[in-house]
């Protein structure tokens, strides 16, 4: 492994049936991955899914239980980290406290013999802007310079593959979007490879080229953002990315361009192509933003499904757009997603409504049935804040 | 990139001057007091002995207040062996302390990390000499060391030793008596900065090229200075003035006495109190003198 010089351009990683196990659990099972050389891949899940220890084991910070992993070709699973052409952004940062800015900077480069390294730093420095700052020790730095050397400190090396856990955690939501940005613009002037592992679905989709999602130590799914947003697979990732509307109810005809479904005694299209299962009975999707609202029940038409009529149970505006609850018979909560095109909620609480989407938006899941939730909502806050409001009432209507 | 904006936004805010209450002086005043009493005033008085001269053809052990300075060139004069002796043994005890205690602080503090019960039981072991007498202890080392021990015995037939070599009476036995008695006082320090050591350092040093040996050097060394400064100061300090290990009926001889039993004996034995005096104000002097040069050198002022 040339770790005497600077990688000239990223360099492929390849994990080869890897699998990692503590005392007790499985934290990653039969795993296979490969990320193609000046790639910005993510790997996206919730907490213990098996992301970090995916990423110590790639920076050799732990090693397989079974597999191979692979940089550019060469087997490194049994390199020693230090010897990897690999750098961290470690999640705590990691910088030395003893040491200044400017010290913790060079020091790869100076383990390495690399001529420079003090001019080398402050070009670093310079990039995350935050050289003047070079002689503070980094207890003396707020946590979002912190963050900026821990990265100028990982980059300055030029490793083939740079690894980020969940580097901009701790940043505030501004500093956060100009560090995604900084760092796409670094991954992209500089070509390396990055893998960064986050919980946070939006950075994954607006940083990454491919995101992983992953969920109990397997990949779940692995895409283009919009293509993991537009036909998740699996439930999971369904609502792990963004929200979905799921129904499940039995295939009544899967002959023609679309399956037919049953839900609840509505026909529910979905095109064939969009549809993992055919048979049997399915999970279908659908997302929220891709629903229209109707006050009155739509005119059939071909190409449109229609679900409805329904209560309007939750109105909450959040800017943007509102999001409406609607509790169809026999269905449950949908959630609908609508652009404010003009002032205040298009219809009230309580009212009746209809709910319509273009066939092509749907999509069907590969779950088993039994395993796939009715409706699952999504953990984000606002629906969960949604329920509880509307558990609260329908308490206090009671009593 | 916008980072500029952010770069200025550093700056500490002041901090308030603090206001004045009288609460903290009483609060203070006790200790104070005991400072004044039982610290300042024997100085004092320790000063005053040191500078006194005999009574004129009075008793032995009667002195009066005088300023005879030549007290201290003639300690300096007769006994400046004795205080290169105390230090160079003292040294020696600390330099061999830190090696002996940092390896097993360090297994203690990083190593035994996921045993806690590993942890405790070790840490036990390092205190529990303490609960036998210092002085029994030392006795029990002359015992193991002398001419007829098994050790001694072994080292003769292995030639190690010549056959009429002696273990305890020599600088070899002070120093090795020292070092046994002054390891708790080394390892604990070491122990509780160690035990705090983020090994997410170790990881990021690994991660940045820097093989085992190189992150020790550079990131662990370094983190576990102040434990070092202080184990070393709670050796060195105690192990110059000491004066059971180098004494003749410890393992000592008198070719090994150092500065403290020779203060003990002009205190103790020849009742010559100017002279003990003047000999404790010297070695205070230069123990202070030793430690400051110390800790400056060692950058760790605001560590400790």
């Amino acid at each position: 492994m040339a770790i005497g010089g600077f990688a000239e351009a990223g360099a492929d990683l390849e994990l080869v049936g890897i699998s990692k196990r503590f005392p007790g659990f499985t934290a990653i099972d039969d795993l296979d991955l490969t990320i193609p050389a000046g790639s910005f891949f993510a790997l996206l899940g919730p907490s213990g899914c098996g992301k970090t220890t995916t990423l110590r084991l790639v920076a050799g910070l732990e090693t397989p239980t079974v597999g191979r992993i692979l940089i550019g070709g060469k087997d490194v699973t049994d390199v020693k980290s230090f010897k990897r052409p690999v750098n961290t952004v470690f999640q705590s940062y990691a910088l030395f406290p003893h040491m200044t800015v400017l010290e913790n900077v060079a020091f790869g480069l100076r383990r390495r013999g690399i001529a420079d390294p003090v001019g080398k730093a402050h070009e670093a420095l310079r990039l995350v802007e935050l050289d003047h700052l070079a002689a503070r020790k980094p207890q003396q730095l707020s946590g979002g310079q912190q963050q900026r050397v821990a990265l100028a400190r990982a980059v300055v090396n030029r490793p083939a593959l740079l690894l980020l856990d969940e580097p901009l955690g701790a940043l505030d939501l501004k500093l956060r979007r100009q560090m995604q940005l900084e760092l796409k613009s670094i991954q992209s002037e500089v070509g390396l490879t990055f893998l960064h592992v986050t919980h946070d679905q939006e950075e994954a989709m607006t940083m990454a080229d491919t995101v992983a999602v992953m969920n109990h130590g397997r990949i779940e799914q692995m895409g283009a953002p919009e293509e993991l947003y537009e036909l998740p697979k699996t439930a999971f990732v369904a609502n792990f990315l963004g929200q979905s509307n799921l129904f499940t109810g039995p295939v009544t005809n899967s002959g023609g361009s679309s399956i037919v479904v049953d839900i609840a005694g509505v026909a529910v299209e979905v095109p064939r192509e969009r549809a993992q299962r055919h048979a049997g009975t399915v999970t279908i999707g659908v997302r929220p933003e891709k629903l229209m609202l109707h006050t009155s029940a739509p005119a059939a038409k071909a190409g449109t499904n229609v679900l409805g009529p329904g209560r309007v149970t939750d109105v909450s505006f959040s800017g943007v757009s509102t999001q409406y609850q609607i509790a169809v018979l026999g269905i449950g909560l949908v959630t609908v997603f609508a652009q404010n095109m003009v002032f205040g909620p298009v219809v009230n609480l309580g009212a009746e409504a209809w709910v319509a989407w273009s066939v092509e938006h749907g999509f069907g899941l590969a779950d088993e049935p039994e395993h796939a939730p009715k409706f699952s909502p999504d953990t984000d806050t606002a629906t969960i804040a949604a329920q509880t409001r509307h558990e609260l009432l329908a308490e206090i209507e009671e009593s | 990139m916008a980072f500029a904006a952010f770069g200025t936004s550093t700056a500490a805010t002041e901090q308030a001057p603090r206001r004045r209450s009288p609460v903290a002086i009483i609060l203070l005043l006790p200790g104070l007091a005991y400072l004044a009493l039982f610290f300042l005033a024997p100085l004092v008085s320790l000063v005053i002995t040191s500078l006194q001269a005999p009574v004129e053809f009075g008793d032995v052990g009667q002195y009066q207040a005088a300023f005879q300075i030549e007290n201290y060139a003639k300690v300096i004069q007769d006994y400046w062996p004795h205080f290169l002796r105390a230090f160079g043994y003292a040294i020696a005890a600390t330099f061999f302390a830190l090696i002996i205690s940092y390896p097993l602080a360090y297994f203690i503090g990083v190593k035994a990390r996921p045993w806690p019960l590993l942890q405790a039981v070790m840490l036990t072991l390092v205190i529990a000499p303490f609960f036998i007498s210092f002085l029994l202890r030392t006795l029990a080392w002359k015992q193991l060391l002398s001419d007829d021990s098994a050790i001694a015995t072994l080292l003769k037939n292995l030639t190690i030793l010549p056959a009429d070599g002696h273990i305890t009476g020599t600088a070899f036995s002070v120093i090795f008596g020292l070092t046994y008695n002054f390891i708790p006082f080394m390892t604990l320090p070491i122990y509780t900065t160690l035990e705090r050591l983020d090994t997410r350092y170790l990881e990021a040093g690994s991660d940045l090229y820097a093989s085992p040996a190189t992150t020790f050097w550079r990131v662990t060394l370094p983190l576990s200075m102040p434990g070092i400064v202080s184990g070393t100061l709670l050796t060195f300090i105690p192990a110059s003035g000491d004066f059971i290990n180098a004494s003749a009926s410890f393992l000592g001889s008198a070719q090994t006495q150092m500065v403290g039993n020779v203060i003990e004996a002009q205190f103790l034995n020849l009742l010559n109190y100017p002279l003990a005096s003047a000999l404790s104000v010297i070695l205070m002097g230069l123990i202070l003198l030793i430690v400051g040069v110390y800790v400056r050198r060692s950058g760790t002022e605001d560590l400790l």
